[in-house]
């Protein structure tokens, strides 16, 4: 596990590059229980004003923690974690190959936004892009994660 | 312009809690679908090892719990939320111990704060997680935009 007194505010923890298809959108669907046709179904997603299928929020804000766990050791080391959602995260259907070809793709910066020695904490500040080519678009905003430290 | 459908007269309601029995197998689906590979998730030695009881959730796999108590509040017909108008905005988990496989939990909704922006709305609700026997799991706030619907549109 890091230490507190290691880190310094603004070093970068990791990062980790996160790949979404159609199919992941399925399965997070039944995992989740959240079933909204906004994630599966493209007229509907065009009809209620979208672009077309998007990602579920909380499946970008889910896959965005998982480099803070691996990197704290212990993922229960996570106490809170609050994002805002800013954009939608598009998973097009692929145009050819296999149905379950990746169509988005998310770059997850994470560094260290504070440090409370009282505490015993570290704020871990989420930098969450969909990447489009040369496009960048910050998908999350305020994605803070508080992890607890010795 | 269409009037608000949408009331505040619910805010500070309660709403009768759910329960939930945290299944190993719930673990390791959501840990796969959010691309959460720690051993904590998905091998029982691995989080014994680190001193859980079973396998831990992941950060986020509180809000499968909470939108089954929250349903209650979105579903409320004296709120007056119209859900094909709801997107997320923002999320927040507090967690106070982790969700462990083989737990029975309770989740009870608040309608915590309804502040209505023109013809549209923003929605938050508060929902505590706690085992059968009151032990704190985790704190999960939502918050919902209800968009409004703009002028001459049906």
């Amino acid at each position: 596990m890091p230490k507190l007194a290691d880190l310094e505010k603004g070093q970068i923890i990791g990062t980790r590059t996160v790949q979404l298809s159609r199919a992941d959108l399925i399965r997070y669907a039944a995992a989740s229980g959240d079933h909204n046709p906004i994630h599966w179904n493209e007229r509907f997603a065009q009809q209620v004003g979208l672009p077309g299928v998007i990602a579920h929020g909380m499946l970008t804000m889910g896959a965005a923690v998982g480099l803070v766990g691996d990197w704290a050791g212990d993922p229960a080391a996570v106490t809170d974690y609050q994002t805002r959602f800013s954009k939608p995260v598009p998973v097009p259907d692929p145009t050819q190959g296999s149905p379950d070809t990746p169509t988005a793709q998310l770059e997850i910066t994470a560094k260290v936004g504070k440090l409370d020695e009282a505490a015993g904490t570290a704020r871990i500040d989420l930098t969450v892009e969909l990447v489009d080519g040369e496009e960048r678009a910050k998908v999350l905003t305020k994605s803070q994660a508080l992890v607890a430290l010795s | 312009m269409k009037t608000v459908s949408i009331s505040t007269a619910r805010e500070g309601h309660s709403y009768p809690p759910v329960q939930y029995q945290v299944g190993r197998e719930a673990i390791r689906e959501f840990a796969t679908a959010v691309q959460a590979d720690h051993p904590a998730h998905h091998s029982v030695d691995a989080a014994v090892q680190l001193g859980h009881r079973d396998l831990i959730a992941p950060p986020t796999f509180a809000v499968v719990i909470a939108q089954r108590a929250e349903a209650a509040a979105v579903t409320d017909p004296e709120a007056g939320i119209d859900f094909s108008r709801v997107v997320h905005a923002e999320e927040r988990f507090s967690h106070h111990a982790p969700i462990t496989a083989g737990e029975t939990l309770t989740a009870a909704t608040t309608l915590e704060r309804i502040r209505v922006m023109g013809t549209g709305a923003m929605v938050t609700t508060v929902t505590e997680i706690t085992t059968y026997d009151d032990a704190p799991r985790a704190t999960v706030t939502s918050t919902l935009l209800v968009r409004g619907e703009e002028e001459g549109e049906a």
